[in-house]
């Protein structure tokens, strides 16, 4: 005799699925980049090319609306590394928590003055409190040292210079004479691709 | 009643082993795909593009810079409201105007390009310009292939050039 459909409630075999979606989450655990989240948000200039940004070793200078400048270099122990010879520079010692603090940040835009109580402050804070910026101009040039300080640490390092749209070029002329002052002559702008029938 | 419940557990438990045990994978499933919703939501999927810029290294001295032909040069000023300036030449140039279309310098690189062989364009911004004009300006060069091409302080003189302009 036929068993009769819908007498019984039927039992699905799990097994499959669970492969599978753990298949999934090992390939996303894997190829997985966490956002990196920027202090400003910031749209992109729009242009045709189709260079991929490399992913390692990477400083990015995030230039606001407005020219606020900010820095982010990758690697945890290269920041590290970057906040001591810093401190050297500048004669801050950093504790260890503020070290720490600072292997956890991506971008910062604070004078190497008032990094120390920035870094201070509850990683909540920091997310709220005002940047001022990275100093660049010729009365005081920061960016100019961070720079040469993570070429010291990594010299691998490329650059990147993240813009808005709207960010005044004057600011973009300064990072770049900084850059090439130190002979970084070779660095990139990070874009969004163009939509092809604009 | 208890020794006889404890004996339908082992019963029940007996006869599960014959069987074979079925666990109910329904709640690994439900964490799975919990992780692979998180992941999936915090991955960055597309690297963004990026545009290579090669400066050339300061020089040492005024010896080692680079003489451009008048004939060759061709200066774009960028300036406000996305707007090109340009001219030819450097003595007594004739200041014109055109923009970021297709029509606009598109076509007046490649027209240029193709009457003057070596033609070297300077690129000079003022303070109004943007750095999506910067972008753009880059992007049609490499666009009309034009190799010789330098981003250069703006001088005084262009700046007034642009001043009295009139269409």
């Amino acid at each position: 005799m036929r068993r009769l459909p819908g007498k019984k409630t039927p039992r699905l075999d799990m097994n499959p699925m669970v492969d599978l979606s753990f298949l999934l989450v090992t390939f996303f655990m894997l190829t997985t980049q966490f956002k990196t989240e920027d202090p400003v948000q910031v749209q992109m200039p729009e242009s045709q090319s189709r260079v991929k940004l490399p992913e390692q070793d990477l400083v990015t200078i995030l230039v606001s609306e407005e020219g606020t400048i900010y820095y982010s270099i990758d690697g945890k122990f290269t920041r590290k590394r970057l906040l001591n010879r810093m401190g050297q520079k500048h004669g801050i010692t950093f504790t260890d928590e503020e070290r720490y603090a600072f292997s956890l940040q991506s971008s910062f835009g604070v004078p190497v003055a008032g990094l120390k109580s920035w870094l201070g402050m509850a990683p909540n804070d920091r997310k709220n409190v005002e940047q001022p910026g990275i100093p660049c101009d010729s009365s005081l040039n920061e960016l100019e040292d961070w720079i040469v300080m993570s070429r010291v640490v990594n010299p691998s390092v490329r650059v990147a210079i993240k813009g808005d749209q709207k960010t005044p070029y004057p600011v973009v002329r300064r990072i770049m004479k900084t850059l090439v002052a130190h002979k970084v002559t070779r660095f990139n702008f990070i874009t969004e691709l163009e939509p092809e029938n604009g | 009643m208890d020794s006889s419940n404890t004996d339908q557990t082992r019963n029940r438990r007996q006869s599960m082993v014959g069987q074979g045990v079925e666990i109910d994978m329904t709640p690994m499933t439900d964490l799975a795909f919990l992780l692979l919703t998180f992941f999936m939501l915090t991955t960055t999927f597309s690297q963004p593009q990026t545009m290579e810029v090669v400066m050339p290294a300061k020089p040492k001295d005024d010896t080692q810079e680079q003489a451009v032909k008048e004939s060759q040069a061709l200066t774009l000023l960028l300036s406000a409201d996305d707007e090109i300036f340009w001219y030819q030449g450097i003595t007594d140039p004739l200041i014109q105007k055109t923009d970021f279309g297709e029509k606009g310098i598109h076509k007046l690189l490649l027209e240029l390009q193709a009457s003057i062989p070596k033609l070297m364009v300077l690129i000079k911004a003022d303070e109004k310009a943007t750095y999506q004009n910067l972008v753009d300006i880059l992007d049609e060069m490499n666009s009309t292939q034009t190799r010789r091409y330098a981003v250069v302080d703006i001088e005084p003189e262009d700046k007034a050039l642009i001043k009295s302009y009139t269409p």
